[in-house]
């Protein structure tokens, strides 16, 4: 009993959370500046803990970051060009299984489903290791061996649970214009075809922006699954950094830097987000 | 059960023959008749939840109906299976709509231009002059470049009308297009339909205007519970009803 005043308010805090959560929805979780320090404080950490353990006759840890980071930008190249193709990709095959998703026809309507669900909810690791083995090495075309080297591979498999995601978006930005336009636009003769895009698309596109955003910004964050499966990303390149430098300390500074690094460029895409959410939400 | 308005015993240009309408298992029209000329203008009134909505989207096809038969103009509208067909239809009849359910991403010029460019396949520039005379026809002539989110309820239903007018349909549905009005811009919307009947439009009305639908209309039918209760010039209709439902109706809205 004597435990139960201190936990009260903790309890409360949780309840309250919970009663607001069920009123406005799982608030989707924002980078802030706030993590930024965090992520700062965290690299001042590493890089203190790796200076005190160093001693004195190792080159500074911040001089060896700035060494390395040459290869660790080039890796973080890497990073984005998946993500940028991954994203292209996806949006693309999304965009046409969202709109499979409303067909007149049932089969198509059904497919649709079952694609999009499957890879929605199947684990991005999973998909990426399927991608990687069971898709060839290469392909041979009329005779002409074509390589598929892993990093391609590795781009379908984050390809496909952005599609499958994207295919969700549109699809609920399209049920989210009143149907009362469809009716309209059918009375003025426009045809299906017409309707979805010249009159429901351009609508749903200010609708689409910050999940798609958000999207990317998840996808960017995910490119460093890649490593696992072999491709020569920021993290692979970081690990094999530490591995040169054989220099235990620096684990922590060296990965606190990569999130820097991740951090510098997700968090412009969240603020952003951001505004476009508000000003959308004005409109509305 | 059915009206025909006379006006020298012309062919009319829309004929509804005991049209049964279901959703699922309710059964919102049970048999409705009647026909408008060429020209005429029609006021369906009555209690909300008649049926008189649907009854307009079955003439244009949004709805399909399951019994009888609906004629426009050359078009059997319970016959037409495909999307063409239905769209040929729909060149012909044009309908406004409660909501006004203009396009939100487009302005009011565009919203009035767009369908004749892109189902007409008309020339963009005649199609242009005739938006803009439209919209001045509306009254809206300062309005253009103005989107629908910026314009009043009034304007909006008005850039609608234009927008139906620029199909140069045969036949005019309009679905209580004062409903969501407020009462200063219901006249500058009446006016407008006024105007167009005089012209010689062909206009089938759903409305709750009683005032309007006597000076207006050639024909009143008064609607209940999936059916026509009574029909009449509104002189009639209005002053001597003959059924009970009807007057029982008419003393609550007038």
């Amino acid at each position: 009993m004597s435990a139960l005043p201190v936990l009260l308010p903790a309890a409360e805090r949780l309840a309250r959370a919970a009663e607001r959560e069920r009123e406005q929805g799982c608030a989707p979780f924002r980078l802030e500046a706030s993590h930024g320090v965090m992520l700062l404080a965290l690299f001042a950490v590493g890089c203190g803990i790796a200076q005190a353990q160093g001693g004195v006759d190792k080159p500074s840890t911040l001089e060896t970051l700035l060494k390395w980071t040459p290869v660790l930008a080039k890796g973080f190249a890497f990073n984005l060009a998946i993500s940028f193709l991954a994203m292209a990709i996806g949006t693309v095959a999304g965009f046409f299984l969202g709109a499979a998703r409303i067909s007149l026809m049932a089969p198509v309507r059904g497919g649709a489903w079952v694609t999009i669900n499957f890879f929605r909810n199947a684990p991005w690791l999973v998909l990426l290791f399927y991608c990687m083995l069971l898709l060839p090495f290469q392909v041979k075309v009329f005779g002409v061996t074509i390589p598929i080297p892993d990093w391609t591979k590795a781009t379908l498999g984050l390809a496909l649970p952005v599609m499958a995601n994207v295919a969700e978006i549109v699809r609920g930005a399209i049920q989210s214009i009143p149907t009362t336009q469809w009716e309209a636009a059918h009375s003025l003769a426009f045809n299906r075809r017409q309707t979805f895009w010249m009159i429901i698309i351009p609508q749903c596109v200010k609708r689409m922006l910050p999940p798609w955003m958000n999207l990317y910004a998840i996808l960017t964050m995910s490119t460093v699954l890649v490593s696992i499966v072999g491709v020569n990303d920021m993290m692979s390149q970081t690990q094999r950094v530490l591995s040169a430098e054989s220099r235990p300390e620096l684990l922590l500074a060296f990965y606190s830097y990569v999130l820097l690094w991740f951090f510098a460029y997700c968090y412009p895409i969240a603020r952003w987000t951001v505004r476009l959410e508000a000003r959308y939400a004005v409109r509305q | 059960m059915n009206a025909t308005v006379d006006k020298g015993g012309a062919e009319p240009i829309v004929e509804l023959r005991d049209v049964h309408q279901a959703f699922g298992s309710s059964e919102i029209i049970k048999g409705v008749s009647f026909s408008v000329p060429k020209g005429g203008v029609v006021c369906i009134i009555g209690p909300s939840g008649a049926g008189k909505s649907t009854l307009l989207r079955c003439i244009n096809g949004l709805v399909p109906i399951q019994k009888g038969t609906i004629r426009v103009a050359r078009f059997q509208v319970h016959a037409l299976k495909t999307d063409a067909e239905r769209i040929a239809l729909r060149k012909e009849v044009s309908m406004v709509f409660q909501q006004y359910n203009l396009f939100p991403h487009k302005t009011a010029l565009e919203n009035v231009m767009m369908a004749p460019i892109h189902v007409l396949r008309e020339d963009p520039k005649e199609v242009r002059e005739r938006a803009v005379a439209l919209m001045k026809k509306v009254g809206l002539e300062a309005k253009h470049a103005a989107y629908p989110g910026e314009l009043s309820g009034g304007q909006q239903q008005r850039v609608a009308i234009a927008r139906s007018l620029a199909m140069r349909p045969e036949v005019m549905l309009f679905d209580e297009v004062t409903a969501a009005l407020d009462p200063e811009t219901v006249k500058e919307v009446l006016n407008t339909i006024q105007e167009l009947a005089r012209e010689g439009m062909t206009c089938i009305l759903v409305t709750h205007e009683m005032r309007f639908a006597r000076e207006l209309a050639d024909e009143v039918i008064f609607t209940d519970d999936g059916k026509i209760v009574e029909t009449g010039p509104p002189a009639e209709l209005f002053d001597h009803p003959r059924e009970e439902r009807t007057r029982a109706f008419l003393s609550q809205v007038l």
